[in-house]
C-alpha cells in the first residue's frame, strides 16, 4: 500500500475524457515521476488529487485517508503540498513573507486571529522561512516583491513555500520548466538532497528527461488521459511503447 | 512603544500631534482676512474629520488589505447611530453605553451580512453588499418605523424612559458629566480658536482607532489578508481558509462603521436612515480610494478632504466671488465669476469629481502618493537609493478584489 493511492480514476471535461481509468500507487518517500506527452491529463490529475477537481469516478486515498470532496486546505494541511505549473505565489508580497505564510499555516492551522502580535515577534517563522530561503539561494531577494522576480526564481520561491510546510507528499508540476540549465542544476541537485534527507515523498511531472532520470525511483506514461506503463527508469527507457508514444516525438 | 518599531512609532506620534493641534492647524487665518472662509477649525466640521477619519479607517481594513469592495458599509454607521440614540432614550446623555452597544450591534451585523455576501467575490460580492445596505435603508422607513420613527428619525423625546437620567442631570450628550458641546474659544490676536470637548473626544478615540489598524497592518493577521487580496488560490493551497480571514476584517470594518455612527449621534443625538443610504456606502469608498487605499494614513487624508470640499467649497457663494475678484474691472469680475460659479456653492461636487478624476489617473496610490514621491525625490537626492520603506508605502494595487 502506497502513501498516495489513486484508483480507477476517470475525468471528463464535456466531451474529452481527460483521465481515463487512472490507477497509480505512489510509496513512502519515493520519488515518482509522471511523464507523457502535452495533453495528457498530467495536470488534471495532480488537480485531482489536491481538491482543485473532484474525479468524477474513483477514489483517491492519502496515508489511508480518501482526500475526495474535502477542501483544497483540508488537503494541505493533511500533508501535501503543490508547486503548480504557472507559479503561484503572492505577488505583491515580499519573497520573505511569501515564505512566511506557509510557515504560518503549517504552525496554526487553516485560522488563528493573530491581529495584535506583530509580524516581527515572530521570530521562530522568520528564521524558518529565512532557512528555505538560502537553501533556494534567494536569500538576496528577502525584501523584493514576489511578482518582480524571474520566471526561475519565481518557481524556486513557490518550491521554497511548499517546502517551508514541510509536507509529506509534495507535488511538483514541471519544476523546472523556464528554467535555464544552471538552474535546472541546481534543482536537480536541491531536490536530490531533498530526497536523501528527509522523510518526504515526490510526485513529479517533468518534461525534461534528464531531470526525471536523475531523480525518479518510478515513472508512469500516461498518454491520452491512461497510464500507459509503470516502471523503473531503466526499463521505462528501453520501452517500445514509450518510445512511441512519448520519447520518439518530445524532447529528451 | 506600544509594540511598534522606531519608524511606526515616530509615525504615530506625528499623527498624534496632528490630531491634538487640528484646531489651530484647521485656522490658518485671521478672522477678519478674506480667507477666513477657508478655516475649517470649527467644531463640527472638526468632528466629521475624525468621525469620517474612523469610517474610513475601517473601510480600509476590508478593502484596503483584502481588496473586498463593500458598497454597503453606511449600512453599519446607521446601525451604530441608532443604537447610540436608543442608548440615550433608555439610560442617559452618557455616550459611554450607546458606544459600545453601537459596536456590538454593527459587529453582529456584520457577522451576518458578511457571512452570506463574503460567499462571493470581485463585483458580485459588492453587489450584495449593496443590495443589504439598501434593504436595511428601506426597512428603515417602512417595517423598522418602530425602532427607527421612520421619516423623522430617531430622537430622544422628553417622555422617554431615560432610567439613568438623575434629578437635574445634563441634558445634552457627555461623557461621564463632561458636555460635548463645551468649546473654549481662544482669540489669540488675530485668530480664534476653539477647543471642543466633543472634538477631542472623537480624536482620542480616533488615535485609538487609528493606532489598532497600525497594530493590525503589522500583525500576521493583516499579512493574511494582503494574501487574500494577492492570490486566494495560494492561500487555499497552502492549507490556509480564506473565508474566516475575509469575514473577520468584514467584522472589524463594520464595528469601526459602526462606531463612527455611534458618534455622530454622541455629537448630535439624532438617527436618520439617511445615513445608511448608498450614497453614504459611495462616500467612504471614494474617501479611501482618494487618499490611497491600502495605506495607513490614505483613508484619513481621504476623509479629511472630502468633508473639507462640501463643507468650505460648498459655503463659497457668489458673493464671496464677487468679493474676491472686486479689485478687477467691472466687466472682467463678472467673467470670473462666471466661470468660477459652477466649481463652488452648489456645484463642489464637480470640483471634488474632477479631483477624484486626476488623482486617480495620475496618483493611482492616491493623495499620500503625492508625499511618497517627495520622500523619494529627496531621499534619491540624499544619496541613500532605497529608503523608500514598502511596508509605509505599498505598491498600489488593482482597487477590485478578484
Ligand atoms: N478545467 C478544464 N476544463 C476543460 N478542459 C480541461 C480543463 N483542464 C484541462 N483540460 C483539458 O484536459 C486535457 C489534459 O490537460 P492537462 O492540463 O491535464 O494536460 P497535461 O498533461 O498537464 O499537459 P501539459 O504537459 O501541456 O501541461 C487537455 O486537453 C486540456 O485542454
Ligand atoms: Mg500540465
Amino acid at each position: 500500500m502506497g502513501i498516495l493511492e489513486v484508483r480507477n480514476v476517470n475525468k471528463r471535461f464535456g466531451g474529452l475524457q481527460a483521465l481515463a481509468d487512472v490507477n497509480l500507487s505512489v510509496q513512502e518517500n519515493a520519488v515518482h515521476a509522471i511523464i507523457g506527452p502535452n495533453g495528457a491529463g498530467k495536470s488534471t490529475l495532480l488537480n485531482c488529487l489536491v481538491g482543485k477537481l473532484i474525479p468524477d469516478t474513483g477514489t483517491v486515498m492519502f496515508d489511508g485517508q480518501s482526500v475526495l470532496g474535502r477542501k483544497p486546505h483540508e488537503i494541505n494541511q493533511t500533508g501535501i503540498s503543490r508547486v503548480f505549473q504557472t507559479p503561484e505565489i503572492f505577488g505583491d508580497l515580499t519573497v520573505l513573507e511569501n515564505v512566511m505564510i506557509p510557515c504560518f499555516a503549517t504552525r496554526d492551522g487553516a485560522f488563528r486571529l493573530h491581529a495584535i502580535r506583530t509580524v516581527r515577534a515572530e521570530q521562530d517563522i522568520m528564521e524558518r522561512a529565512e532557512r528555505v530561503l538560502i537553501d533556494m539561494s534567494l536569500q538576496d531577494r528577502l525584501r523584493d516583491h514576489a511578482a518582480s522576480l524571474s520566471r526561475g526564481d519565481k518557481r524556486r520561491l513557490e518550491m521554497a513555500m511548499c517546502l517551508a510546510q514541510e509536507p509529506r507528499l509534495l507535488l511538483l508540476d514541471e519544476p523546472t520548466a523556464g528554467m535555464a540549465r544552471a538552474d535546472t542544476n541546481k534543482t536537480i541537485d536541491l531536490l536530490k538532497e531533498i530526497r536523501d534527507t528527509r522523510n518526504i515523498t515526490m510526485a513529479i511531472i517533468e518534461h525534461d528527461m534528464h531531470v526525471v532520470f536523475s531523480l525518479a525511483e518510478r515513472i508512469t506514461v500516461l498518454a491520452q488521459g491512461a497510464p500507459l506503463v509503470e516502471d523503473t527508469p531503466e526499463n521505462i527507457k528501453g520501452h517500445p511503447k514509450v518510445q512511441e508514444a512519448y520519447l520518439g516525438q518530445a524532447h529528451g | 512603544m506600544a509594540g511598534l518599531d522606531a519608524r511606526d512609532t515616530r509615525f504615530l506620534l506625528i499623527v498624534v500631534a496632528l490630531t491634538l493641534f487640528t484646531p489651530i492647524l484647521l485656522q490658518p487665518f485671521p478672522e477678519s482676512s478674506s480667507l477666513a472662509q477657508f478655516n475649517a477649525g470649527y467644531p463640527d466640521l472638526m468632528q466629521r474629520f475624525a468621525i469620517f477619519g474612523i469610517f474610513a479607517i475601517g473601510f480600509n481594513i476590508l478593502f484596503g488589505l483584502t481588496g473586498y469592495l463593500s458598497f454597503g458599509h453606511a449600512a453599519f454607521l446607521g446601525v451604530g447611530s441608532y443604537a447610540t440614540v436608543w442608548m440615550f432614550k433608555l439610560l442617559s446623555y452618557n455616550v459611554l453605553p450607546g458606544l459600545i452597544l453601537a459596536v456590538i450591534t454593527s459587529g453582529l451585523f456584520a457577522l451576518l451580512i458578511g457571512y452570506i455576501s463574503l460567499r462571493r467575490s470581485g463585483i458580485y460580492f459588492s453587489i450584495l453588499t449593496l443590495a443589504f445596505a439598501q434593504m436595511s435603508f428601506n426597512l428603515a422607513y417602512s417595517v423598522l418605523t418602530p425602532i427607527t420613527n421612520g421619516e423623522t428619525g430617531l430622537q430622544v423625546y422628553t417622555d422617554d424612559p431615560q432610567y439613568l437620567l438623575a434629578e437635574g442631570g445634563l441634558t445634552t450628550t457627555h461623557i461621564f458629566g463632561l458636555a460635548m458641546n463645551k468649546s473654549l474659544v481662544a482669540p489669540v490676536g488675530g485668530w480664534e480658536f476653539t477647543f471642543n470637548v466633543g472634538y477631542y473626544f472623537c480624536a482620542v478615540i480616533a488615535i485609538a482607532a487609528f493606532y489598532l489598524s497600525l497594530r493590525i497592518f503589522r500583525s500576521p493577521f493583516g499579512m493574511m489578508l494582503r494574501a487574500v487580496k494577492s492570490n486566494q488560490q495560494r492561500m487555499s493551497y497552502t492549507g490556509l481558509n480564506t473565508r474566516p480571514y475575509t469575514l473577520a476584517a468584514f467584522v472589524i470594518s463594520g464595528m469601526y462603521a459602526g462606531l463612527a455612527g455611534g458618534l455622530m449621534a454622541s455629537m448630535d443625538p439624532l438617527a436618520g436612515a439617511e445615513r445608511m443610504q448608498w450614497t453614504a456606502s459611495g462616500e467612504v469608498v471614494l474617501m479611501t480610494i482618494l487618499g490611497g487605499a491600502g495605506t495607513l494614513m490614505g483613508p484619513v487624508l481621504g476623509a479629511g478632504f472630502i468633508k473639507y470640499f462640501e463643507n468650505i467649497f460648498s459655503k463659497i457663494n457668489d458673493n464671496v466671488l464677487h468679493g474676491w475678484f472686486a479689485f478687477l474691472p467691472d466687466g472682467l469680475e463678472d467673467l470670473l465669476v462666471t466661470i468660477v460659479h459652477p466649481f463652488v456653492g452648489k456645484g463642489w461636487h464637480l470640483t471634488l469629481g474632477l479631483l477624484f478624476m486626476l488623482v486617480v489617473i495620475f496618483l493611482p496610490g492616491g493623495l499620500v502618493e503625492v508625499g511618497q514621491r517627495l520622500r523619494r525625490l529627496f531621499t534619491r537626492r540624499g544619496g541613500t537609493p532605497d529608503a523608500a520603506d514598502p511596508r509605509h508605502a505599498p505598491k498600489s494595487a488593482p482597487h477590485v478584489a478578484e
